[in-house]
This record gives C-alpha cells, structure tokens and sequence, in this order.
C-alpha cells in the first residue's frame, strides 16, 4: 500500500540538505498553502459541476453539456465571470463587518479543509485532538453568515442570519456527540490514529449499532449544518430570495458559493474519516485474498470514493425533499436528534467498556 | 474579426438571422483599431462571461411561464449553463424581462436593474416587453422596457416560444463575445451614461433594498 | 326557490324586480342599499351569503354599483343588486363590509376605478393605480392621455406606517382613523419582485419573530386596464385580452367571454364545437392544476416536483399547439366556437395521454404526498372553515378543499358537461393539505371527463356563422365558468353597439388573496408561502 508519507519525507530531507531549518520549514508551509489552496478551489469547481449534472439527471434534464467536453468547464467560466464581477458598494451597510463576513465564512472551511487526511501522509497538520478541532473551526463560519446578514442592513438577511444562527448551533450539539461516540470507541482524538485503527474494520460496523446511529445522526446533523436543503432555511430561495448572502455581488458572494460547497465536503470527508475508515482501504478480518486485491487501490481513491459517497447522498436528500419549517427543524434536533445522541454515547461507553 | 467569426458552441454562425446590429456594433468598438496583446486576455474572459451568464427570476406575467418551460426538463437551459437564476439582483447577469411593465412596475424594474453588478444585460421578451404589445392602447402600460432601461436583445412573440428565448440567448452570447473588457464602444458609454442618471435618482431615495427587504 | 325569493321580495317596497330564467334583479335607491344588503344575507328565508362581484358603472349621468349575490343553498340562482347615485362630483355609498369579507378588495376596486367612495370601509386606498394617479379610468370622461399620467421613474413612496385615508366621518357607523402598521411592527416587504408570489403581488407583512401578525396585499403591479380597452375593442378583438388575463388556464376564459356574448346573441353553439371546447377546458384545467402543483411544491423548496411536474405539462402544450396553434395562448375560443377544427392526430393524442397522465399521478403522489416532511408542512397549517370560505368569496379549489359546493360545471352546466358523468371534489377539513389533494384528484376527474368525450365528438360544423360585425343587442349579459382557480365571471352591459358599454371580469385570484390575508395570520413565514401555493393564485388575473 502507497503512502504519501514517503513523498513527504523525500522532500524534507531534499529541502534540508540545501537550506537551513528555518527556511525549510518556510518553503514547505509554503508549499502546504499553495497545495490546500489549489485543491480547495479545484474540488469547488468540481463539486458545483456535480451538483448541476446530478440535480439535472435527478430531475429528467441534461444539465450542463457544452462548456467543454459534458460540460465540464461550466463552473470554470463561471469562476472566471465571478471574478470579473462588479462588487457593488452598498450604500447604508456596515463596511468592515460587510467585508469581513465573507472571509469569515470562507477561512473557517479552509481551515477546516486543510486538517483533513486525505492519505497517510498526505496531510497538512495533524494534531493530536483533530476532531475536537475539526468541529471548532468548522462552526466558526456561523459568526460569519451571522455577520453577513447583521451588516447588510436588509430584513432578508437579517431573518436568514438568526434562522442560520438557531440552526448551526443547535445541529453543532448532534454533531459534537456522534463524533464523540466515536472518540469513545477509539480513544484518540487524532485523525491520522482514528484512520488506522480502521486498518481492520471500519468504525461503522467496529461500533455495531451505535456507530451506525451516530453515522446517521452525523449524515443527518452535518447535512442541516452545510445549509442545504431540506434544512436551507437561511437562505430559502423561495422565501428570502437569497438568505444571508442576498446584497452580496461578485467575488464576495463567490466566497459564500464555495463556502458553502466546500462545506458539503468537508462533512462528506469528516464522516468517510470517522466511520468508512478514511484512506483505509475495505479489509474484512479473515478474508485476506480480498484485503490484498483492496489494498491494490490507492488511499486517497478510497477516501475520495468514501467522501462522494457521501456528497452523493447530501445531493440525493438535497433534490428529493422539501424544505423544513423552522420550529419542525428545531424541533427535530432537540426533541429527536439530541436524545438519540445522548442515548447513543451511553451505549458505545457500555459497548467500550463491556 | 468579423461577426461571422465569433463561434459559440451552440449554434452555427449561418444559422443565425440577425446580423445587422452585431455588424454595426462592432463596427463601433472596432473603430479605434484592436490592442493585440490584450485582445487574447479578452477572448479568455468573453468565453467564460459568455457561458456563465445567471438570469435574475423577474416575471410580470405569461411570458413567465415560458420561462419556467426554458428552466424545465424539455427544454432545459442548464446545457447552456444558464440555469443559476439568481433571486438577488446583486448576483445576476442578465435581467429576462418577461412580461408586461406598466406604470406602477416601472420604477421596480428601474431598481432591480441599478441593483445589478455589472456587467448587467437585458433581454425583452415578448411583445409587450418590446412595444406594448396587445396592451398597445391600455392607459396603464409602459410601450417597452427600453422607455426605462437599454435592453440588448429582443425576443419577439406572444409568448416567445422557448425555442426562440434560446436562440435570444444565443445572440446575447455572441454580444457578450465581442464586447472587450478593457475598452468601451459609444453605445455602452451611452448606456453608462443612463445608468449613472438612473444612479442619481435612486440614490436620492436613499435605499437599494426596499423593495426586497426594507431598511430596518 | 321562486316563491321563496318573491317573499322575499315583499320586503323591500322601493324596489323595482326583474327575473330572467334564474337570474333576479333588484334595483334600490342608494340609501337603502345597506339596508337591502343586510336583509339579503341576514334573513331567514334564502341567505344571499355568497358576494360574487361588485361591478361599478358609469352609466353617463350616474354612476351606479351592480352587487351580484348568491345563496350557497341555491348556487344555480344569481341576484344583481343594482343601485346608482345621481352624484359624479362626490359619489357616496354606503359599505357593505361588515356583511361580506369578500367586499373589502370589490369596493376599493370600484374606489379605484370609478372614484365611489364607500362610507364604512376603513381602507379607501386605490387598489391598482399609483395613490397619485390622476383620473379615474373607468369613467367615460377619463382622459387616457400619456401626459395625464406620464412614467414614473421614481418608486411610488410607501411608508409602513401609513395611516389608512378616512372618508367621511360623520355616517352612521363611525370609525376612528387607523394605522396600517403600529410602529413597533417589524415589517417585512415579499415583491413585487420575489421568487414566491406567483408573479407581481406586493405582500406587507408583520412579523413576530417568524410569526405573521398582518398582511396588507398590493395590487397594480402588472394592471394592464384591459376593462378599459375591451371598451374601445369590437367582441371579436376583446376575446384575445382574456387569454392574458389568467394565462395558465387562458382557455377557459375566453369560453367565458364567448358564452356571454353568445348569451347576447342567443346564438347557438354547435355540438361539436361544445364538445371541443369541453376537451380543451378540461387539458387547460390539468395543465394549470400541474403548474400549480409545481409551484406549490416548489414554494416549499422541493424544485424536483416542480420539474417533474412542468415536464408533465409539456405533453398538453404539444396536444394544444397541434390544434391551437399557440402554446400558452391556444387562442382557439371565438364567437360561435373554435378557431379551426380539430387536428387530425387530436384524438390519438389525447387518448394517449390520459393513461400516460394516470401514471404519472401516481409518481407525483409518490414523489411528494407520501413525502414525510412534505406532510409535516401541509398538515394542520391554513384552517379555512365553510363558511369563511363563502363568506371571502373563495371559489373553486380552495372553497370545495373547505366543503363548499361551487362547481360552476355542476351548478350551471355549459357546454358538455351536461353528458358527462363526474364527480365534484369535495373535502371537508379545509387545511393545507386539502388544498392540496384536490388539485390532483381533480386532474383525476378532468381525465375522466376527457375520456368521456373524446370517441364522441359529434361530426358537424366547428362553429357556428355569425356576422362579420358583431353587434350584441342591447341589454346586461353574465356568464360564468369553473376556471382552474375558481368561478370567472364576465359581465357585458351592451347598448346594441359593435363595442360593448361595459365589460367586467370577475376574477377567482383576487378573492384568494384575500383569503390568504385571512388564514396566514398566526402562521409562520415558510407557511405564508406555502399558502400562497396552496391557493394557486393568478397576478395578471387580478390587476386584470
């Protein structure tokens, strides 16, 4: 099995061979940025591209097909029209905070993004308490949607705003407690640690049933908190035109567009890591011909594979339901979701120590 | 370049009808000769403004159902990539006025089109948007959107069919392809010129979103 | 029924009774106007509890009120309530507000467009023309000069706490000047612009929260004076503009207006064309009802619905434009029957459609009636109890959803629906989901009604010959139909001349708004829109 860690090394010791430590180290975050940065924008791109071919076979259309060969370079001539985009000054709004939101949201998804393991190895930081991470930063970005509609000046954005403020909070308590279900079974907070102990089995079916129900609460949790339907409410399309973003023109409404695409992804990847095993291949103990022939399948098609499994059943939901009313929404999390959480850990702490 | 030049991949340059005013237009924009060096960088940015441009949901009345029939399964506008409709002015291309505008919509409209970033266009679709059509002796509505707004396309009928709004979207793609993004032909200045006026009234109201939302 | 309604009629000494097959008018002086009104819907006898219109005139030296009225135990018999002043400078009437619901957004329409001003009804805005619109177009001495009213450029100045003009406050009944809005009111603006309204309505709406505390709809956005032009039009040109009006069923329309002129004419219609016009008001009626179905799961963000739904659609427009010619304006209705026989495939077609269409419900039903959270939504929201529903005028759909009878195609049967066996959709609760079922079961029953005729359509002429110029005789013509929203009706008052004196449409649309600022209330913001799909609504329909 290929590791990216090899690589990792081969450069390092490159690199330290000519330059001192501290260069070294400045070329190689240099380096890391450059390659988050240029994966984040590609997998956007190719994400709204999915998603417009996907919502169109769903419903009996063609979708894109003729920017390039299937249409596949829509959404680059869309990033290259939103870039050249008038940004409009808005008169009457707050300047700083206006400005500010859109980065907000965007830095909190790419700082999640960049402590994803795509690959042993292939992994910009990896910290001993990831997971406690991963769900910090990534709730970061409901400061900047609620900023958005705050300094907009506009009652659209205002109700879309505090509806994405009840909501990303009270989803964030779900999320927290499937994902701790799983810190329990594992003991480690540490993503690189959580991957391979799925060496031999994955999470999912390691943890019986709770690691199921956790896996469907996270699915379920993670989806309301990316903002898509059915649980789009703060920027339901048809009642608020377009939510929080809706006095954002150009680029800066570009950022929320790949925010806000990157996030489906970044929940697709955080559940492939915590419960499909990440890049770990599918190993069944015992049946070791077949471990063999997975193992020939490199990491990261694995994760990626696991990871748009999981995009694939966002966009399914996405394209089949109709939206939630706000008290409904509330009222799934605190009266179902949350209890079902907490039952759940109860469990998996019984299963651990048993 | 010459009209029968531009190539969008939709459609074949004989098959269109309509070529007078592309000639003329870039006739005008062509006048002070071309800058080869950025000439290039324009066609880059034409192709991608040329096939991502994202209509603004604005419909007064049965051409919008049309236009809903454009957004559905048989005649599908997302081929084009023209699908994204955007319900904020802010983040739309191109406004398709389908429908009627009498007096009391007018200055909407108005808005709704200062609202927009640029580069912003227009497309009239039917009848009444272009000239009043069957409301033609009505006390209550406007002879065509171009009284308030410049429109760069017209699709005649009523309704249009949604065969013939593609084709109105072909040629506005073709437009989008010859315009250049560093330089400006003197109908644009013009349309600059109207558009800052129609600036200056709107900001003597003081708001951009109160149709849409309100100050608070 | 009759006897009934000559008892009835002992009562009210001043006036002067007409009949005409089922059809009675009572003319009173405009002081006892109320008093008539009041006794009308509050007797014992037969209570006139179903206010359909209030057509305003201009009869040249007065100008007077036509209020046509219906009991819902007799929906077949129909009573104009007639009453004009001598006074043009400052006509006066007293309002009938406090009888029907339904007559709040009737009088501020007559307001509007004849300058009436009614003594009692708290909002006299105009309804459709800007508050600074000098003139009033209905009126035979309007000038519809472009200098009178030229463009404005500048959006009409409207404050939310607009305080509500009071006319008169020395009647009887006194009322205190009222605000709109009070100032603590958080008001929101839904349009005219906006992706819910179902074209150019101007929702102002209160909030709680999420909650909706008030709703003051906005008309005139997309009022194109069509009454006014069909003035200066000959019928056979008049018959166009009602396609334009509620263009999702334009069909049905125009066989309204052509069952009023021919009224006039006493012209007979031939068996065929009746047949045709049948077939055609009926795929209208499944076209508008999957368009509604669409919009109203679109409006609770299920876009897929909406898609499979239009793609539906699409097979009717194809069996249109084959015989119609037009794909959204069949155009097809004239004065007499149709435009042009029947397309040779016209038949083969529609027979395919109607299993392919069966099927196809069941997907829709599948896709999104079982949907949990579509049923989560619809259930329990929008209470519209029988007799709200009479009272707010709210025909069609939406009245049979609350348990009232009112399908014009049973009542007053016209064309062929007399042949054929179908069944009127009735629910009793009146909720959302009510609403909602109906529409589809009525797709159903339209079906049915096609399957009937189409092996039947009798060989013979298409229409019927009339004069090159029409000249309907003198006298007031009403018909109604069962359009897909509810009762349109078209009133035509004719002085023997090639152009008509006066035309009015009673538009179903405009009554469901009302109904929406009734039951919306209490609800929250994601229901408002909901409700609006459920009612299904028309905007051009309205502002006519």
């Amino acid at each position: 099995m290929f590791q990216f860690s090899v690589v990792n090394q081969w450069i390092d010791e490159f690199l330290r061979t000519y330059l001192s430590e501290g260069w070294t180290l400045l070329v190689e975050f240099v380096l890391v940025a450059l390659l988050v940065l240029t994966a984040y924008a590609v997998l956007a791109l190719l994400l709204i591209y999915i998603e417009r071919k996907i919502c169109a076979f769903f419903q009996c259309r063609i979708g894109p097909n003729r920017v390039g060969p299937f249409g596949i370079l829509q959404s680059v001539a869309d990033m290259i029209k939103i870039l050249l985009k008038e940004i409009i000054r808005i008169n009457k709004v707050d300047p700083f905070l206006f400005r500010l939101a859109c980065f907000l949201v965007i830095i909190a998804s790419l700082c999640t993004f960049g402590a994803l393991p795509f690959d042993g190895g292939l992994h910009a930081i990896d910290f001993n308490i990831g997971v406690f991470y991963l769900l910090a930063v990534s709730s970061l970005g409901v400061v900047g949607i609620l900023l958005a509609g705050w300094s907009s000046n506009n009652k659209y954005t205002m109700i879309g705003a505090m509806r994405s403020g009840a909501q990303l909070i009270s989803y964030e308590l779900s999320c927290g407690l499937s994902l701790l279900s799983i810190v329990i079974l594992s003991g480690t907070m540490q993503l690189s640690q959580i991957v391979e102990q799925q060496s031999d089995l994955w999470f999912i079916f390691k943890g019986h049933v709770p690691a199921f129900i956790a896996f469907v609460i996270y699915l379920i949790a993670g989806h309301a908190e990316t903002n898509r339907g059915p649980f789009d409410l703060p920027e339901a399309e048809s009642e608020l035109t377009a939510g929080y973003h809706t006095e954002y023109s150009g680029i800066q409404f570009g950022f929320f567009y790949l925010a806000e695409y990157l996030n489906m992804f970044i929940i697709a990847a955080i559940a492939a890591t915590m419960f499909l095993g990440g890049w770990m291949p599918l190993h069944i103990p015992g049946w070791d011909r077949i471990n063999e022939i997975m193992d020939y399948i490199p990491p990261v098609i694995w994760f990626f594979g696991k990871t748009f499994f999981c995009v694939f059943m966002a966009l399914w939901v996405r394209w089949a339901f109709p939206r939630l009313r706000i008290d409904q929404l509330l009222a799934l999390e605190w009266k179902i979701l949350l209890p079902i959480g907490l039952i759940n850990i109860l469990l998996m702490t019984l299963l651990v120590i048993l | 370049m010459e009209v029968k030049d531009i190539f969008i991949r939709n459609m074949k340059t004989e098959d269109f009808n309509e070529n007078e005013y592309l000639e003329e237009y870039l006739k005008e924009l062509r006048a002070n000769g071309v800058n080869i060096a950025i000439a290039k960088l324009d066609e880059l940015i034409n192709w991608g403004r040329s096939n991502s441009v994202w209509p603004l949901t604005f419909a007064t009345s049965c051409c919008g159902i049309e236009f809903m029939c454009l957004g559905a399964a048989r005649y599908d506008f997302a081929r084009f990539g023209w699908e994204v409709t955007r319900n904020s002015p802010r983040q739309a291309d191109v406004v398709f006025c389908c429908g009627t505008i009498v007096h009391k919509m007018a200055p909407v409209l108005k808005r709704l089109y200062d609202q927009m970033a640029e580069p912003k266009y227009v497309m009239a679709f039917g009848s009444c948007a272009i000239g009043g059509g069957p409301f033609k002796k009505s006390y209550h509505t406007v002879m065509g959107v171009d009284q308030i707004i410049p429109v760069d396309v017209y699709v005649p009928g009523c309704p249009p069919r949604p065969d013939a709004m593609i084709y109105g979207m072909m040629q506005l793609a073709r437009k989008i392809k010859l315009q250049e993004f560093f330089s400006l032909s003197e109908r644009d200045v013009a349309d600059r010129a109207h558009r800052m006026e129609a600036v200056a009234i709107g900001a003597s109201e003081n708001s951009q979103t109160e149709e849409k939302g309100g100050e608070q | 029924m009759t006897t009934l309604i000559s008892d009835l009629f002992t009562r009210f000494p001043y006036a002067s009774f007409e009949s005409k097959g089922n059809e009675y008018s009572l003319t009173v002086p405009p002081e006892k106007l109320y008093e008539t009104a009041s006794i009308l819907k509050k007797n014992e006898l037969v209570s006139f509890d179903f206010l359909c219109d209030i057509i305003g005139m201009d009869y040249g030296d007065s100008l007077g009120l036509i209020y046509r009225l219906n009991a819902s135990a007799y929906p077949a018999y129909t009573l104009a309530l007639k009453t004009s002043t001598g006074e043009r400078e400052n006509p006066r009437i007293d309002s009938v507000i406090d009888l029907w619901d339904s007559a709040d957004l009737y009088e501020r329409e007559a307001h509007d467009f004849l300058g009436i001003v009614f003594t009692g009804n708290p909002d006299m805005r105009r309804l459709f023309l800007r508050q600074d619109w000098k003139g009033y177009p209905l009126r035979k001495d309007y000038d519809a000069s472009p200098e009178a009213n030229p463009i404005p450029l500048e959006n009409e100045k409207i404050e939310d706490m607009e305080t509500l003009p009071v006319i008169d406050l020395n009647s009887d009944r006194k009322i205190e000047p009222e605000k709109l809005f009070e100032a603590g009111e958080y008001v929101v603006n839904f349009g005219p612009q906006h992706p819910a309204t179902h074209g150019v309505l101007h929702l102002r709406v209160a909030l709680d929260g999420e909650i909706i505390t008030k709703i003051d709809p906005n008309f005139g956005y997309i009022h194109r004076g069509i009454e006014k032009m069909c003035e200066a039009y000959t019928y056979p040109q008049m018959l166009h503009l009602t396609d334009r009006m509620d263009y999702v069923s334009g069909p049905i329309n125009r066989h309204g207006l052509c069952l009023a002129i021919e009224k006039g004419l006493e012209l007979e219609v031939p068996e065929r064309a009746q047949y045709i016009r049948t077939i055609i008001d009926e795929l209208s009626r499944i076209a508008s009802h999957l368009l509604g179905w669409g919009c109203m799961a679109m409006d609770m963000g299920s876009i897929t619905a909406f898609v499979y739904g239009m793609r539906d659609r699409e097979k009717i427009m194809d069996i249109i434009e084959e015989t119609c010619g037009g794909r959204l304006m069949a155009n097809y209705n004239v004065i007499g029957g149709v435009m042009a026989d029947i397309h040779p495939d016209f038949q083969k077609k529609v027979k395919d459609f109607i299993p392919y269409m069966r099927k196809m419900l069941k997907e829709h039903h599948l896709l999104f009636t079982g949907n949990p959270i579509a049923r989560g939504r619809m259930d329990g929201v929008g209470y519209l109890s029988k007799e709200k529903a009479i009272s707010l005028g709210a025909t069609g759909p939406t009245g049979r959803a609350s348990g009232w009878r009112n399908d014009i195609r049973k009542i007053e049967p016209y064309a062929a629906y007399g042949k054929v066996a179908f069944d009127e959709m009735l629910r009793e609760d009146g909720m959302t989901f009510d609403r909602y079922i109906i529409r589809l079961d009525e797709i159903k029953e339209s079906l049915h009604i096609i399957e009937q005729l189409i092996d039947t359509i009798p060989e013979g002429a298409y229409a019927a010959k009339t004069k090159a110029i029409i000249r309907v005789p003198e006298g007031e013509y009403f018909s109604r139909v069962e359009n897909a929203r509810g009762e349109f009706g078209v009133y035509i008052n004719s002085r023997g001349d090639k152009y008509p004196y006066r035309v009015k449409f009673r538009s179903p649309s405009m009554t469901l708004v009302n109904t929406l600022k009734a039951i919306a209330v209490g609800t929250k913001v994601a229901d408002l829109i909901m409700l609006g799909g459920s009612l299904d609504y028309v905007v051009p329909c309205i502002d006519r």
